[in-house]
């Protein structure tokens, strides 16, 4: 077996028991129940804060006929379009529009004033823009009365739509990416603690004495990515489990357009090369760093540049050709989440084969440099010193 | 491929030619040529900050140096050898989780030993060594000496050909010295070459067959213990009963007269010219003492004083801690 291999096997196996036999594995399985706890109840309270709060209300300032003609129109349209779609109406004392805004108590956006077929509109000219067309059709209802047709219409079912199934894909693509970059950000921080932890308890020497550096780095990241996988695989069957059991066993996705196997063996490449790219990386920074505070430090600007690639990644998924995605493919770091969203909307195999060894090129290219500069900057010396990144002519020999 | 193939054994086990490391503007080596001899124990002597880490780490291929060439076992690749070397860095590294025998077997499969051959000997190892109940304890649940027992087994757990011991009697107590000494010559019996650095003579002085010194980054002597020591002539310190005459004449020019007594050099010419001297003269010498100058004499000699003194400080700092 080639060296680098082999001892990169010694050290991920060590760090993949220390971590699985450590009882904070316990909360690392646990940990993804406290977004998802926190989601449902913020995506809740976020839901009811749509549904009710944010709309805006526009105050009717009208004689009192126009105002109940008004108000009747509002519940018809609500009822067919919902209320969620249009400004809440609530009447208000009669007066001057501006000097009823004006009052510290006003809790309206805008004031609609003057009769049902000739409404004047007072508010901000942003908030006008686009109250605008609601207050018409509300005050062309009110106009139409009991003339305003219903019209019904005819529903007429098909079992497949290119349309829809486009948009599942996309949706897909983003869930994928979305998955993917979570997973990424949380395991390399994890696995920069662990390397900046080995400085601190100084085992790093003995490493470094021992095997190439390529050997730690690879092994840190590899027993990292196996400790991944043991979560994903709990979590995955844990969610398909209860998809079974809620769904039913006819349940079934929309499908990616590489198929299911496929599209999973991707996501499962794309992640660890996303992961292998960015924990690379920010193992060489470890490297720099002698404290975890410098750590922070280091990787604030790193994860600030890896947000804005996963940024450009996202506003591509839907672009598919376009320039912006296509460098979102090529560029690194990007790669893997740019090209999972390719697998859900594209059937074609082959970039993603390109792709994979694009991103394996790098990967490697970022662990030399990562190398270079572990052994550039860490061993100078005697003991590792806070500080020393930054006080390069004050280290000592021993 | 690392240690695939080990290399016959050289003359050297270790060699460095011209080596100079800089850190900045800082020269931690600063041109140094050593030699170690295959199946010898050389120490590396000098106080903290003459570039003994660093000369070690360079010469094991931690750090590459700036300028020079090095050779390991033969291979100026000194990572291609790593199967064959034991290394205790200064540092001493451990992780806390881990159990005993699990640390020791860990740092054996760093360096090629299977993890199950490592384990087996690990137990036996601690066991012979009376620490047969804390194979299975984590090292944060040992104490230092133990803990540095465990690593220094870890060191030796794969039988390396040779073994860079950086500062191995820092931290020990008398005992656990007298126990390092003892393996560290067990070795060396078994034909293995042991290099290690110190500050304290009294450890190169009883176990070193050369020594190499070093102060600022540089090698002030390299040779054997003996070989030091010759460089001082033999001190001469006399005593008599009389404490004027013409035998005062035959006392060389240098002599110094101290607690009623005459301290000199061994003249060129011997003792003899001298002693005829003393007895004509009727000196009436009470005691008469020639004394090879001890290792610290000779490091005084060849490093300066600042050097021997700051050593003592080293140690005197180390004992207090």
């Amino acid at each position: 077996m080639n060296e680098v291999l082999r001892a990169a096997l010694v050290i991920a196996r060590r760090d993949f028991s220390a971590v699985i036999l450590s009882k904070t594995f316990i909360l690392f399985l646990l940990g993804p129940l406290f977004p998802i706890a926190i989601g449902m109840a913020f995506g809740g309270l976020g839901e009811k804060i749509t549904a009710e709060g944010v709309r805006p209300t526009v105050g009717i300032a009208m004689p009192a006929p126009d105002a109940a003609r008004m108000q009747r129109a509002y519940r018809a349209l609500a009822g067919r379009i919902g209320p969620q779609n249009l400004p809440h109406l609530r009447q208000t004392s009669g007066g001057d529009p501006r000097l009823l805004l004006a009052r510290p108590d006003a809790r309206f956006i805008a004031i609609v004033s003057g009769t049902v077929d000739r409404p004047v509109l007072t508010g901000k000219a942003a908030d006008l823009s686009w109250l605008e067309g609601d207050i018409s059709l509300i005050a062309s209802a009110a106009l139409a009365g009991e003339r305003l047709p219903h019209v019904q219409v005819r529903r007429q079912f098909v079992t497949e739509s290119s349309g829809a199934q486009a948009q599942s894909r996309l949706l897909t693509g983003r869930a994928a990416q979305v998955l993917i970059f979570l997973l990424t950000m949380l395991l390399a921080g994890m696995v920069l603690s662990n390397l900046v932890e080995e400085k601190t308890n100084k085992v790093i020497e003995i490493l470094a004495a021992a095997v190439p550096i390529d050997s730690v780095f690879l092994g840190k990241l590899m027993a990292m990515l196996a400790m991944s996988f043991v979560g994903i695989s709990f979590w995955g069957a844990g969610v398909f489990a209860s998809l079974m059991v809620v769904a039913g066993p006819g349940f079934t996705l929309p499908a990616p357009a590489v198929g299911w196997p496929i599209f999973l063996l991707l996501g499962a490449i794309y992640f660890s090369t996303a992961y292998a790219l960015l924990g690379s990386l920010f193992l060489g920074i470890g490297a720099q760093a002698a404290t975890v505070r410098e750590v922070q430090t280091l990787n604030m600007p790193v994860t600030m540049a890896q947000m804005g690639v996963f940024f450009l990644a996202t506003y591509a998924v839907d672009r598919m050709g376009s320039a912006p995605e296509i460098a979102a493919a090529i560029f690194p770091f990007s790669s893997p989440f740019a090209m999972i969203a390719r697998a859900a909307q594209d059937a074609a195999v082959w970039p993603h084969l390109l792709a994979i060894a694009w991103q394996a090129v790098w990967v490697s290219i970022i662990i030399r440099l990562g190398v270079w500069l572990f052994r550039r900057h860490v061993l100078k010396s005697g003991v590792i010193r806070s500080g020393r990144l930054f006080r390069r002519r004050s280290a000592s020999a021993r | 491929m690392i240690g695939d193939t080990p290399a016959p054994y050289p003359t050297y086990a270790v060699e460095g030619h011209g080596l100079v490391k800089t850190f900045g503007d800082f020269h931690a080596v600063d041109g140094i040529d050593i030699a170690v001899p295959a199946g010898s124990i050389y120490g590396v002597l000098g106080p903290n900050g003459a570039g003994k880490t660093t000369l070690l780490r360079t010469l094991l291929g931690i750090i590459d140096p700036d300028e020079g060439r090095r050779t390991l076992l033969g291979d100026d690749v000194p990572l291609r050898q790593a199967r064959s070397v034991g290394y205790l860095p200064e540092e001493r590294g451990l992780y806390p989780s881990m159990k005993a025998a699990e640390a020791v077997a860990f740092m054996g499969a760093l360096r090629g030993l299977p993890l199950k051959i490592g384990r087996e000997r690990a137990r036996a190892m601690l066991t012979e060594h009376g620490m047969g109940a804390s194979v299975d304890k984590p090292i944060r649940q040992l104490s230092k000496g133990m803990a540095q027992t465990v690593q220094l087994f870890g060191t030796i757990i794969h039988e390396p050909r040779l073994i860079v011991l950086d500062e191995p009697f820092s931290g020990l107590d008398a005992i656990n010295q007298g126990k390092l000494e003892a393996l560290i010559r067990e070795q060396a019996r078994q034909g293995v070459t042991v290099l290690f650095s110190t500050h304290v003579i009294a450890h190169a002085e009883r176990l070193c067959e050369r020594i190499a010194i070093v102060a600022g980054g540089r090698i002030r002597f390299e040779g054997s213990v003996s070989d030091a020591r010759d460089r001082l002539r033999p001190q001469v310190r006399l005593r008599t009963r009389a404490s004027d005459g013409n035998w005062r004449r035959a006392l060389p020019v240098e002599t110094v007269a101290e607690d009623g007594a005459w301290h000199f050099d061994l003249p060129d010419e011997g003792i003899e010219p001298l002693l005829r001297a003393l007895l004509d003269g009727q000196a009436g010498i009470e005691s008469l003492s020639i004394e090879r100058p001890g290792l610290h004499d000779a490091f005084v000699a060849i490093a300066g004083a600042a050097a021997a003194r700051q050593m003592e400080e080293d140690r005197a700092r180390e004992a207090a801690a």
